[in-house]
This record gives structure tokens, sequence and C-alpha cells, in this order.
């Protein structure tokens, strides 16, 4: 078990900037994000993009924010735990008891939500009863290769994920079947030029303008049904399938944590942005409050606040001295700065 | 302002009227017309604000960039009359475009 002065959930712009807000403040903080970089939506949907509305920043883009956000924390030496999500939330007197998916446990006074519009899974193929197959040979995602040797293996998608696992799995499947919507791809030439020559040796079947309709087996799939733009069905016996179309964001276990919701948001007072549960706190994209605008300056301002409130529950022996970093010299230390 | 009518994938239709330079998507969310979850908020960079255009109206449209037709990917039971959205923006020219929405975004 990890006791820590808060957890963060999310490592997007707002979910770094809490760590840096409650630093000053000499809070310790651990954040959990369920994708494998930090960044959040900034990262994974729009590391190009510029923005044009961070206060003196005239402009930056996704990755260059998230960039300078880890720099300004960096004298915190956070921990990150990346790859998973927290399940559960319990309460334990004042304090709440945080598990993670990889079944990492933390105790804190504080959890902050900076969720954004939750976190990334994988968009499922709309085909009733998927479920059921996926705890046998469909898949999301390649954890061990040698899983698929000697198989018949249906690809899905036609971007970088599924194209890098077709040239890679066709080393060592029997054939790759290679699904896709229409003729071009997004992943990258050089890895489009290579799936072309596979397909040009008979290593990979291509099906272009086909999106999946049916996926039929008892236990596991057997059948991939497909369908081509004239609505023309084609039949392929599949060992397993990988279904790579992109990912979605969810709210997950949240809805599960007994904190009032608006529609994907969780209610907050604009005091401190708690919710109605003492210690937990939601700030950024995923609260909700009148007047809130989804803008990451004001996922700032909702995280200052918030450590605020943090600093009372974790040092409640301590008198909350309010500073500002331009004279303190309590937080130059905490910034290193000497 | 241009009219747009959004048909529900239960058949409710909503008509509303749309401020001029808005996109479809953002027509949607002002208007809170269920359907639509725009989770990116516009940047095309999500799939969730995918909708049918009626035919009438398909050769209205601007075409198609890559980055809409690379998001489409994303997005379900698409058909040649798949758009997203947020990459529709609302003139006179459309004026009285309808749209039917999907059973879910995503």
């Amino acid at each position: 078990m990890i006791k820590t002065d808060a957890v963060i959930i999310g490592a997007g712009p707002v979910g770094l900037f809490t760590v840096f807000e409650l630093g000053i403040l000499g809070l310790n903080a651990h954040v959990i994000d369920n994708l494998d970089k930090v960044g959040g939506q900034c990262i994974e949907l729009y590391p190009d993009k510029p923005i044009y509305d961070i206060p003196a920043l005239p402009i930056c883009t996704g990755e260059s924010l998230t960039n300078n956000l880890l720099e300004q924390i960096k004298p915190f030496k956070t921990e990150f735990y990346l790859n998973q999500r927290v399940n559960t939330i319990k309460k334990n007197n004042q304090n709440w008891i945080v598990e993670t998916s990889d079944n990492i446990v933390f105790e804190t006074p504080n959890v902050i939500i900076a969720g954004g519009v939750g976190s990334f899974e994988p968009r499922k193929p709309p085909i009733a009863g998927i479920e059921n197959f996926e705890n046998s040979n469909l898949f999301y995602s390649v954890k061990n290769k040698n899983n698929f040797s000697n198989q018949t293996v249906c690809i899905f998608g036609g971007g970088d994920s599924a194209l890098d696992w077709a040239v890679e799995l066709s080393k060592i499947a029997k054939k790759i079947i290679l699904v896709h919507r229409r003729e071009e791809f997004r992943a990258t030439q050089h890895t489009v030029d290579q799936m072309m020559n596979l397909k040009k040796s008979g290593k990979i079947e291509l099906y272009t303008n086909c999106q999946p309709k049916d996926f039929i087996g008892e236990q596991k799939i057997e059948t991939v049904l497909i369908e081509n733009n004239k609505k023309e069905a084609i039949e392929l016996k599949v060992d397993s399938v990988l279904a790579f179309f992109g990912l979605k964001m969810e709210l997950g276990p949240i809805v599960n944590w007994g904190l009032n919701l608006d529609n994907k948001t969780i209610i907050v007072d604009t005091c401190n942005f708690e919710t109605n549960e003492k210690g937990i706190f939601a700030v950024g994209d995923i609260c909700s409050y009148p007047g809130k605008l989804k803008l990451i300056l004001c996922g700032f301002h909702e995280a200052a606040l918030a450590a605020q409130e943090c600093f009372k529950r974790a040092k409640p022996d301590e008198r909350y001295v309010f500073r500002f970093t331009t004279s303190s010299s309590d937080i130059h230390k905490r910034l290193g700065i000497k | 302002m241009p009219k747009v009518t959004y048909i529900e994938f239960n058949g409710t239709e909503h008509n509303v009227k749309v401020e001029k330079g808005l996109s479809i998507m953002e027509g949607a969310v002002q208007n809170n017309i269920p359907g639509i979850d725009a989770d990116c908020g516009g940047s095309c960079a999500c799939a969730t604000c995918h909708v049918y255009v009626d035919d009438d109206w398909m050769d209205k449209l601007p075409e198609q960039s890559d980055a809409e037709k690379d998001m489409l990917d994303f997005a379900f039971e698409t058909t040649a009359n798949s758009r997203l959205g947020c990459q529709i923006f609302l003139d006179e020219e459309l004026d009285g475009i309808a749209v039917s929405l999907p059973e879910k975004q995503g």
C-alpha cells in the first residue's frame, strides 16, 4: 500500500498542473492514467494541433504543452502509473483506498479526478454478443505475438496498429487477412508499401471497402462475416481476430463511486472543486458546475483551488498560508531554487 | 439562420435553427440533441459526431478532408452518406439540411 497526500486520476494537462499546485504547497501526488503515456487527449488526439488560448503562450501544441508541464513539475519527482485505470475507491475513516487495474493500492486523504471525458478504451465493432469472444480469440491489442503463430489471423483497421501488426505477424502466422473500410490507409507509407508487397507475395489477403458484419462461433470466433460496399457478404475462416478501431473515451468505473453526476460529468462545488464526497475532487473537462467551460485554462484554475482544500485534508494540523511563487522561500525550496 | 433537421436513430425529429458559421455538431450540442457525443469538442479527432447526411444534400457539401476520412474509419456503420458533424459548417446553401444519427457513436 502506497501512502500519499493525493492521488490524481488522469495525466492530461490539468492532471499535470494539479501536481504542480499540490507540489508548491508541499504535497506529494501519484498520477494514474489508462494510456501508455502522459498528456491525455492532448497527446492521444491532437499532439500537433495548435492551441491558441493558453494564457501567455500565444501558440503551442498538445505535445509542447505536455512537455512544458512535465518540465514545470520536474522538481516534484512525480510517479506515474500508466496503462492502468482506477477500478475502485473505498472509504477508510478520513482516507480513501484507491485500487488500480494493476492491483496497485494507495491510501490517501485526497483523490483528484482529472479524467477529461473519461478513460480511453478500445473501440469495439458493433456486433452483438462480441463480449463472449473477448476472453477467447478476439483481441484489441497484441500482448504476446507468439500466440498468433501458425494461425489465420483476421485484422481489422487501416491505421498504424493494424498495418504494423499485419506486417509483423505475417512472419509467424499461417495467413493474415486484413480488412479495411476504404482503399486508403492512414498508416505510414512505408508500412503500407510493406503490406502491399506481402499482399503480392500472398502472405496477406487484403479486403478493402469492407466492414465487419458478424462474428460466428460457439466458444470462439470461427467465421468472420464481412460486407463490401455493394452489400455482398464474404465469409472468412479464422483462428483469431484483431480489431484496431482506435480508442474511444468512456467514464468507466467512475460511475460506480457514488458521485453526483450530470450526464458524463461530475458535479462539484466551485469553492474547492470537491464532489459530494469529502476528499474526492474533480477538475478539468470532467467536472461540472454552472457556467463551466471545457477549457484547459479553466482546468488550471480549478486545480489551484482544489489544491488548497487538499492541503487542509492532508495536513490538518498545519496552518495554511497563502504564498506567491515570486517571494516564498518555502516554495522556492520545493522547486529546488537556491 | 439556417434550419437543420436532426433525426435520432429512434426516428425522433428535431427541427432547430443554428447560427450561420456553426457546425452540424455544434448545432446539435447547443440544442441538446441526443446522439452526438462530440468528445473531442470539434477537433476532427474522435469520430463521435458521426451523421448520415440526407441524400438530397450530399452534393452541396464541401469535399471531405483526408483528416475527416481518416477519422471516419473509427465511426461504426459508415455508409456513403457518412460525415463528421464537426466538419460541416452551416450557411444559406445548407439551409434546411437533414441528417440522421447513428445508433451509437463509437
